[in-house]
């Protein structure tokens, strides 16, 4: 599988990713021969074989809904970039 | 007495349980041990040096408590787990200042069990390589010879219970992460059956792939750190409630190999494999025989495809788990943006590493529309198959038997430049991860050429790290000591 630099351009958009000219010519080139070394699945007969996501059958686990404090708001803020000491603060949107 | 940073976890526990030692000198001489190896090995991101002689002063005040098995016990744990109020960087500059609010639940286990946290391990960014050269802040150095690799991505897990630096750390292993840098550095590495320990607070790289596990000097102390770890937390979804049996006493139940099944999978025999690796392996197989053990040839038939199929699905996974990282809650976030969008793809870009991106990249291809089908659809059903190839593998024998790697540890900078060919150091280990079984890396010796160790790798049935540990434990103890690195 060959994958082009528009191609690899498209997916870092979609991603939130910036690559500069010369990694996106890089990368084609790197990915394409990954991807060409994935394609050897395309060999295998995989017709109703049921997708396996997780080794663990248990799907949804349910608890009851309810509300707990485990963290304080100050010490979750701690972390973030910019705050108002209430909320986490982005650029402006609208 | 052999000296105190030479003793194995479960030797030191029992000293300080009999106060031979006290918890504060068992922590001085790790901490000095760090200060004498850590310029040359560079296994550890952050140390908590004043924390841990404060609490090791305080453990000793009140005397040794029996019911918590590591008391007084110094370990290090991988900076890919959460650690309350001490920095947690996954070896990426994104985190750089990021300091949780609470532990991972095995983390938290260890603390309860009377642990004392030393230090956070050098990895690969966010988990993704197999030699630590990948960490944002530097490149580990093997404790058995510095010009070369201790293995990825618990590489700083692997070289600091190589160095004696501390009893035993926690890694974490999603296509051999622990398995490959135990073999690398000489030591034991468990990955345990997925969902047999919880991954709460693990930062999340593959999730249907990712478990933690004990990294440590003999197979004993690694039953002792699982037992601490393992069960159920309703905090992990996917953690599994069934019963933790008693792995430590299940060591004892066992002198020989006897009654024991162990399958030889061609396909990990066959090719490819270094001689002195080759070697090493056969010669820990032979005497597994003359334990007890017999030995039946077994096919794993997929085995081609298993790089193939984890790529896909582990960077899929990825490309999911790091969309978190957009400069808004915590992390990196870049200087002056544009707007919304520029502040995430500018803090993005300039967080993440070279390999992070394009594994964010692949990921987010083999997922995008047109090509779901094809390639993240596909692997999940030849994942299906490769687990399907290990139960009736396993049905014919108890565990299954193999090198952990082709080599033993390669050179600093051979695996930079490629990143096709590193991927392919993954090949004997992935597959477990795949099928979620167990795992785990045994030191059998040093290899002819290089003088470096060698691991055997054993996989079991899931849930059944009882039987692989009694193994590997009857191995280890008639196998000529594989020593310690010489630093």
């Amino acid at each position: 599988m060959k994958i082009s630099p528009e191609q690899v351009a498209k997916v870092a958009k979609l991603s939130r990713l910036e690559l500069s000219q010369e990694k996106i010519g890089q990368y084609a080139e790197q990915l394409g021969g990954i991807l060409g070394y994935m394609d050897k699945l395309a060999e295998l007969d995989t017709q109703n074989v049921e997708p396996m996501y997780t080794p663990v059958d248990q799907v949804s686990v349910m608890r009851d809904d309810v509300v707990r404090k485990d963290y304080a708001r100050e010490d979750i803020l701690k972390n973030a970039p910019e705050t108002d000491g209430a909320f986490f603060i982005v650029p402006r949107i609208v | 007495m052999p000296e105190l940073t030479q003793m194995t976890l479960s030797e030191v526990r029992k000293a300080l349980a009999d106060k031979t030692v006290s918890a504060a000198q068992v922590t001085q001489a790790a901490l000095l041990r760090i200060d004498a190896t850590e310029p040359k090995v560079k296994a550890l991101l952050s140390v908590q040096a004043e924390e841990a002689r404060a609490l090791a002063e305080s453990l000793d005040a009140t005397g040794p408590d029996p019911a918590k098995p590591l008391w007084g016990v110094p370990l290090v744990v991988k900076d890919v787990l959460a650690t309350k109020g001490v920095p947690t960087t996954c070896g990426s500059k994104i985190l750089e200042n990021f300091r949780p609010v609470y532990d991972a639940t095995a983390v938290a286990r260890l603390k309860d069990a009377g642990a004392i946290l030393l230090g956070k391990a050098n990895m690969d960014e966010f988990a993704m390589g197999s030699t630590t050269e990948n960490s944002a802040y530097f490149a580990t150095k093997n404790p058995w010879d510095l010009d070369r690799v201790p293995g990825g991505s618990s590489g700083g897990s692997g070289a600091t219970v190589a160095a004696g630096q501390c009893y035993g750390a926690l890694g974490t292993d999603t296509g051999g992460s622990i398995r490959l840098p135990a073999s690398f550095c000489g030591i034991v590495g468990i990955k345990p059956t997925y969902g047999r320990v919880s991954r709460f607070g693990m930062v999340a790289y593959g999730s249907s792939l990712d478990q933690i596990g004990p990294m440590t000097r003999s197979v004993e102390d690694a039953a002792r750190m699982l037992a601490v770890i393992a069960g159920h937390d309703e905090r992990d979804s996917t953690s599994v409630n069934v019963p933790v049996p008693d792995y430590v006493a299940a060591l004892s139940e066992r002198a020989d190999l006897k009654g024991l099944t162990i399958g030889l999978p061609a396909e990990y025999w066959d090719k490819g494999l270094s001689p002195e690796v080759a070697e090493a392996c056969a010669a820990a197989v032979k005497k597994a025989e003359e334990l007890g053990a017999k030995t039946v040839p077994v096919k794993l038939n997929l085995s081609q495809y298993a790089i193939a199929t984890y790529y896909i699905i582990a960077v899929a996974e990825a490309s999911s788990n790091l969309a978190r990282f957009d400069g808004v809650r915590y992390g990196h976030r870049t200087s002056a943006p544009e707007n919304l969008l520029d502040m995430y793809v500018k803090s993005r870009t300039e967080g993440f590493g070279d390999e992070v991106q394009r594994r964010i990249i692949l990921g987010t291809y083999v997922l995008s529309s047109g090509y779901y089908d094809a390639y993240y659809r596909k692997a999940a059903q030849v994942r299906r198959l490769i687990r399907q190839d290990f139960e009736s593998a396993l049905k014919e024998c108890d565990v299954l038997a193999g090198p952990v790697c082709p080599t033993t540890a390669f050179k600093v900078g051979q695996m930079t430049s490629d990143p096709l060919q590193m991927y392919l150091m993954d090949i004997f280990t992935i597959s477990t991860n795949l099928a979620g079984l167990p795992g785990m890396s045994l030191p059998v010796g040093l290899g002819r050429e290089t003088g470096m160790p060698v691991g055997l790798q054993l996989t079991g049935r899931a849930f059944d790290e009882a039987r692989m540990l009694q193994m590997a434990h009857v191995l280890e103890k008639n196998l000529p000591p594989t020593g310690l690195a010489k630093l």
